[in-house]
């Protein structure tokens, strides 16, 4: 092992690879909480964020509106790099920023249109009717948030749309066992689902 | 017990969704930031990293042209930046081992994912600041250490040449424990 240090690294070498213990520029950023007064950063966050909160249904509904623009386009110009992309992005952001927005019950189904259009080897064999179904679902889901049954009719929806989609999934990938099981594998972070 | 002065740490956030980029901006605000720029893209990010060396990126995975995890890939390229060390924070709405993986060897330092809260980003912030891990460089990999600890179950070959040991032996189990 050989040892130098620069300005801004030290750096030990071994063999086949080096640790570099970079300076520590972020230090004086750091302080004893002790010394901070009472403050919760945390609590002026998340009161920051509830007033921002009246915007987030037109955020959702704007968010709703691109994914049927994007399925739009799918159906007009059939499935390329382009048109996947902007779906799948659409789909995928929905998943993301659902919950955040206070409509945590289209994560399900943004979930599982994500899973049907990254898992698909074959863009041309997406069916174009289970993408429709999945779109209208969430659009049908954020308009109707207010409905008292909402919550049972979203979950029976969204079971329904996955295990259609899974199906799917398992015959597009029959030959790809190893990539099947990345599919099915269960997520790293708990309560969340795959994809 | 530590706590972090957000008044001196310059974000970036890069995001190609303006509701998202407008959540992270609202929350980094609110824990006491006053500097938080933004970028749409990679290109973008890129050319703002290099502008106003932020102390800490914050990057999406999936956006247009290129990625997070390609822009995470460029910055990591020691020499190539002022910066190859910066903490980057990755917050995607994937969750699978295979994507968070793939992610912790592009060299992201933190991984969130989404929906965010505000105190799961503050976690992932304060672990960035207060415990930096050292850099490793190999052939194939420059960024964090990967290894975040030592397994005390881990048996087998070690990785890394020249290190401590290059096969790591568990003492073999008490019997009488084992029997318990």
């Amino acid at each position: 092992m050989a040892s130098r240090k620069d300005s801004s690294a030290s750096v030990a070498t071994y063999a086949d690879h080096e640790v570099i213990v970079p300076a520590h520029s972020l230090r004086n950023a750091v302080t004893a909480a002790a010394d901070c007064n009472d403050d919760d950063p945390i609590a002026h966050a998340e009161a920051a964020l509830a007033q921002l909160s009246s915007e987030f249904g037109a955020w959702m509904h704007a968010e709703c509106e691109r994914l049927e623009a994007a399925r739009q386009t799918v159906a007009r110009e059939g499935f390329n790099e382009k048109t996947h992309g902007a779906l799948f992005r659409a789909a995928h952001d929905i998943k993301g920023e659902a919950a955040t927005f206070g409509y945590p019950e289209l994560t399900g189904v943004a979930e599982s249109l994500c899973r049907l259009l990254e898992h698909t080897p074959d863009l041309a064999r997406i069916p174009q009717p289970l993408v429709d179904q999945h779109v209208d679902a969430l659009r049908a889901i954020g308009r109707e948030y207010a409905r008292p049954d909402l919550v049972d009719v979203a979950h029976a929806l969204t079971a329904r749309l996955r295990d259609v989609t899974d199906e799917f999934l398992k015959h597009e990938n029959r030959f790809r066992p190893d990539y099947l099981e990345g599919i099915f594998a269960p997520p790293l972070v708990p309560g969340a689902a795959g994809a | 017990m530590v706590r972090i002065d957000f008044n001196r740490l310059r974000f970036l956030v890069v995001d190609d969704n303006a509701h998202m980029r407008r959540i992270l901006r609202t929350l980094l605000h609110g824990f006491g930031t006053r500097e938080v720029y933004e970028a749409e893209d990679g290109a973008g990010a890129l050319e703002a990293f290099t502008h106003y060396m932020p102390d800490i990126v914050l990057v999406d995975w999936v956006m247009p042209i290129f990625d997070g995890l390609e822009l995470t890939q460029m910055i990591r390229q020691p020499g190539s930046n002022a910066n190859p060390y910066v903490p980057i924070i990755m917050l995607s709405a994937h969750s699978e081992k295979k994507r968070i993986v793939t992610a912790r060897d592009a060299g992201v330092t933190e991984f969130l994912v989404k929906p965010i809260s505000a105190k799961a980003l503050y976690e992932r912030i304060l672990n960035a600041v207060a415990n930096p891990r050292p850099f490793i460089k190999t052939g194939s990999y420059f960024g964090p250490d990967r290894r975040r600890g030592v397994n005390p179950n881990y048996a087998g070959p070690e990785r890394r040449k020249d290190g401590k040991s290059e096969v790591i032996h568990q003492p073999q189990p008490d019997k009488a424990k084992v029997l318990i």
